[in-house]
C-alpha cells in the first residue's frame, strides 16, 4: 500500500495523542447533526431492502452520496451503492461500507419512529443506522473543515445477509479498478463492537423430502420429522473439541403445516462455527456422512446444501489498526467488545485487506420488528469511526 | 375556467418538485420567509420524527424552511419536550396572545400561529403522520413560489391515474365522501375540485390568512375553503397530491363528532353569504348512543364551533406586523 504520512515510532505518537485530544470537538460536531443523523436514518430505514432486492435503499444511499458532493456516485450491476470523496494525495483508498440489506420482507411495515432518546423499528440497528453513519460521513467531515488525505470510498452494499453471502462487497472489491488500502466496516449496533478477524464458519441446509406414495409402513421408513430428529441428535452427539474452539448451532427447523397431517418435508438450518478451517472441513464431512446414512436407511430424500462458507483469517490483535481502535474507544469510554466476524470483513479478509468492523450505538430487541437503537450513544459512535479513518488516513495504522 | 380545466391546471404532484436546490433558489430571489406550523396534542410518538426529517430536509440541508414552530394545545405527554430537543421552537398555545384568552382546539393553535411565526408564508402539518417525508413541505409550498396568483396549497393524498379497469374514484376520507363534498356540492359546486378539503396539510400566504377567521375546532378547514373562495375565487387555490399518508384511523364515532362541528362551521359561512336561511336557532349537542348491557344509554357531546376572527383585526397583530404604518 502506499506509504501513509506518518512512519517512525517518533512521528506516530505524538500525532495519535494529537488526534485522541480532538475527540471532544468531533463529538460535539457529531451531536450537532443529529437531525441529519436521524433524518438518514429514518429515510433509508423506512424503505424495504430485503436481501437481493436492495435496489431502492441503496439508489436512495446513492442520492446522498451526490447530495454530499461526492464523485463517481453510481451503482454497479449488483446495486452496490458507491460514491467517492477524493483525498488531497489520492494515493490509498479508504473503503468504509455498510450492507445494505435487512432480514425484513417489503410487506413488513417498516415505519420506523423517533422518541426521545431512542429510534424504534424493523431493522433500525441492523443496518440502517450503519448506512445512515456511512452517508452522514461526509457532513460531518465538511462541518468540522477535515481534507482526508486518502481517497475515501463510502459504500452500502447489497447482498450481504444469509444467502447474499456478501456478494455485493465481494463483487466489488474482485472487480473494482480501485485498489482498497484499508476497509472500515460499519454496523448500527452494539457501540463498542470491534472485530477485526473471522472464524471459520459453515452454514447449511438439511432437507428431507419424501414422495406423496412413500411407504411409511416399511421397515426403516419414517415420517419427515422423525428423520430430522434423528439427523439432529446424530449431529448433537458430535465430539466437539476444546481447542480449537467449535460450535455446532442448530438455528431453524420447519415443518408441517397443522395438527393432523403428516408433513413430507422438513428442512433444518444450523451453523458450524471453529477457529480452524480444518475442523469445519471435518465436520463438514462428518454431517454429509449422516446425511448419506439417512438416505439409505430410510429411503427418502434427504440433502445437505451448504448455503454460506467463511475460511478463518484476518490481521493480529498487536496490528496498528486494532490498536489504535481500542485507544479511541478507551478515550471515548467505550468498552471494546471483541469479537471475530462473520460479515463484510470476512471479505476484507479474502483480499488480505486490513480492516475492522465498528458499531455506533447500542440496540436492543435485535432481529425484532420493535428492533431499537438509542440516540445519545450514536454520536460517540460517529466520532469513533471518524477518528479511527484519520487515523487510517494518517498512516498511524500502517506496519512498519 | 371549468372544474376541468382547474384540475388540469392547478393539481399537482410532488414529483414535479424533486429539485430542491431550483426551488430554494427561487425563494431567496423572493426574498420570502417560509415558517412550518405543526399544531399538536400529546404527540410523542410522531412529532421526533416530523421535525427531525423537516430539519434535516429543509432547513440544514436544503433551507427551504426558516423556521419549525411546535404550537400545543397543553400536552400531557413529552411533546415539547422531544420537538424542542430535535430543534423545533415550541410554543403553548395559551401563551401565545394571552389577553386573548384560550381555547382548546386545534384552529386555535392555527390562528395564534399566525401571530407567533414570522413567515410570509406558513405550512401547515399534522402531526400524526407516520410516513412523514419532506414532501408534506416542499410538495405545497412549491406552487405557492411558482406562481403568485396562488394563494392556497392543500394537500391530497390519492392520485387518480391509471388504474386495473382505467379509472378509479378518487376523493377524501369518510366524512370528506359523506358531508363536506355533497355539501359543497349543493352550495359550492367549483370547491368540489378540491379532492381532500378536509387534509390538514396546506400551506397558505400569510395575507390571506391574517383576513380570514379561524373556527376552533373541527370546522376550520372548511371554512378556509369557503372564506378564501369567497373572496379569491377557485384560482386562488392549487392542490398537490402527496401520494400517501399513514396516520391514526379514527373510529367513527369520533369522526360523528368532527361531522358535528363541520356542519355548524358550514352552516354559519352558508348563512352569512346567504346561501341558506333560518338555521341560526340549532342545537349545539351531539347526541351519540351506547349499548349498556341490554338497554342503550344516550350521550351527549356539546360542541360548539366558536370562532376567532381575523387576525388583522387584532391590535397586538397590527403592531407586530406593522399593519398600521
Amino acid at each position: 500500500m502506499p506509504p501513509g504520512p506518518v512512519q517512525a515510532d517518533s512521528q506516530r505518537e505524538p500525532a495519535i495523542e494529537r488526534l485522541l485530544g480532538r475527540l471532544p470537538e468531533f463529538r460535539d460536531a457529531a451531536a450537532q447533526i443529529k437531525e441529519m443523523l436521524l433524518a438518514n436514518l429514518v429515510m433509508i430505514g423506512e424503505i424495504p431492502s430485503p436481501t437481493f432486492d436492495e435496489q431502492r435503499r441503496l439508489r436512495f444511499l446513492q442520492d446522498r452520496f451526490a447530495e454530499c458532493g461526492l464523485v463517481n456516485c453510481s451503482t454497479d450491476e449488483l446495486n452496490n451503492a458507491l460514491g467517492i470523496m477524493p483525498g488531497a494525495e489520492e494515493e490509498r483508498h479508504i473503503l468504509v461500507v455498510a450492507h445494505g440489506d435487512t432480514a425484513f420482507a417489503r410487506t413488513e411495515d417498516h415505519t420506523i419512529s423517533v422518541n426521545e432518546d431512542h429510534a424504534i423499528g424493523p431493522a433500525v440497528a441492523d443496518n440502517a443506522l450503519g448506512l445512515a453513519a456511512v452517508a452522514t460521513l461526509p457532513t460531518l467531515l465538511d462541518r468540522l473543515g477535515i481534507a482526508l488525505r486518502s481517497n475515501l470510498v463510502l459504500m452500502g452494499s447489497s447482498r450481504s445477509l444469509g444467502r447474499g453471502d456478501l456478494e455485493g462487497l465481494r463483487f466489488f472489491l474482485e472487480n473494482s479498478p480501485l485498489k482498497i488500502d484499508y476497509g472500515v466496516c460499519v454496523e448500527g449496533a452494539q457501540l463498542g463492537r470491534l472485530s477485526y478477524n473471522a472464524i471459520g464458519m459453515l452454514r447449511g441446509e438439511i432437507i428431507v423430502e419424501v414422495p406423496e406414495e412413500y411407504d411409511i409402513s416399511r421397515f426403516g421408513a419414517s415420517h419427515v420429522i422423525r428423520i430430522l430428529n434423528r439427523i439432529i441428535s446424530r449431529i448433537e452427539q458430535i465430539p466437539l473439541p476444546a481447542e480449537p474452539k467449535t460450535t455446532i448451532l442448530i438455528g431453524s427447523i420447519n415443518s408441517g403445516s397443522t395438527y393432523n397431517i403428516i408433513p413430507n418435508r422438513a428442512e433444518m438450518r444450523f451453523e458450524v462455527r471453529s477457529e480452524s478451517a480444518d475442523m469445519v472441513r471435518r465436520l463438514h464431512d462428518h454431517i454429509q456422512q449422516i446425511v448419506d446414512e439417512m438416505v439409505v436407511t430410510t429411503r427418502a430424500n434427504v440433502v445437505f446444501h451448504v448455503v454460506t462458507q467463511r475460511e478463518p483469517g484476518g490481521i493480529a490483535f498487536a496490528h496498528p489498526l486494532v490498536q489504535i481502535t481500542r485507544r479511541v474507544m478507551d478515550n471515548l469510554n467505550i468498552e471494546p467488545q471483541v469479537s471475530p466476524s462473520l460479515s463484510e470483513l470476512v471479505a476484507f479478509i479474502r483480499n488480505q485487506i486490513p480492516a475492522v468492523t465498528l458499531g455506533i450505538s447500542n440496540g436492543r430487541n435485535l432481529g425484532k420488528t420493535n428492533e431499537a437503537i438509542m440516540i445519545e450513544p450514536m454520536y460517540t459512535g460517529l466520532t469513533q469511526l471518524l477518528a479511527v479513518l484519520i487515523a487510517i488516513d494518517e498512516g498511524l495504522c500502517d506496519v512498519d | 375556467m371549468s372544474i376541468e380545466q382547474w384540475i388540469e391546471a392547478n393539481t399537482h404532484h410532488h414529483s414535479e418538485y424533486w429539485d430542491l436546490k431550483k426551488m430554494v433558489r427561487a425563494k431567496e430571489e423572493q426574498n420570502l420567509r417560509i415558517s412550518l406550523c405543526i399544531p399538536t396534542l400529546n404527540e410523542e410518538r410522531t412529532i421526533g420524527k416530523e421535525v427531525v426529517i423537516f430539519k434535516s430536509e429543509l432547513m440544514d440541508r436544503y433551507p427551504l424552511l426558516d423556521e419549525i414552530a411546535v404550537i400545543d394545545s397543553g400536552s400531557t405527554d413529552k411533546t415539547l419536550q422531544v420537538a424542542q430537543q430535535f430543534g423545533a421552537d415550541t410554543y403553548l398555545s395559551a401563551d401565545i396572545l394571552p389577553e386573548q384568552g384560550f381555547k382548546r382546539g386545534k384552529g386555535e393553535n392555527l390562528w395564534k400561529a399566525i401571530y407567533q411565526l414570522t413567515g410570509d408564508v406558513i405550512v401547515y402539518v399534522d402531526a400524526d403522520i407516520a410516513n412523514i417525508h419532506p414532501r408534506f413541505v416542499y410538495g405545497l409550498v412549491a406552487p405557492l413560489i411558482d406562481s403568485p396568483q396562488i394563494k392556497y396549497v392543500k394537500a391530497f393524498y390519492d392520485r387518480p391515474l391509471a388504474f386495473s379497469s382505467g379509472v378509479r374514484p378518487s376523493g377524501g376520507g369518510r366524512v370528506t365522501e359523506i358531508l363536506t363534498r355533497p355539501l359543497f356540492s349543493l352550495f359550492f359546486p367549483e370547491l368540489t375540485a378540491i379532492i381532500q378539503p378536509l387534509s390538514g396539510e396546506y400551506a397558505v400566504r400569510r395575507e390571506v390568512l391574517q383576513e380570514i377567521a379561524f373556527p376552533i375546532g373541527y370546522g376550520v378547514e372548511t371554512t378556509h375553503l369557503i372564506d378564501v373562495y369567497s373572496k379569491y375565487g377557485l384560482d386562488a387555490f392549487a392542490q398537490t397530491d402527496l401520494d400517501q399518508r399513514v396516520h391514526r384511523n379514527q373510529p367513527t364515532i369520533d369522526l360523528g363528532r368532527m361531522a358535528f362541528g363541520i356542519l355548524q362551521a358550514f352552516f354559519n359561512r352558508a348563512t352569512k353569504l346567504g346561501k341558506i336561511q333560518g338555521v341560526q336557532d340549532i342545537h349545539r349537542v351531539l347526541r351519540q348512543f351506547q349499548a349498556d348491557s341490554d338497554h342503550y344509554r344516550q350521550v351527549e357531546h356539546p360542541i360548539v364551533e366558536e370562532e376567532r376572527p381575523p387576525m388583522q383585526t387584532i391590535d397586538a397583530y397590527r403592531e407586530k406586523f406593522g399593519l398600521d404604518g
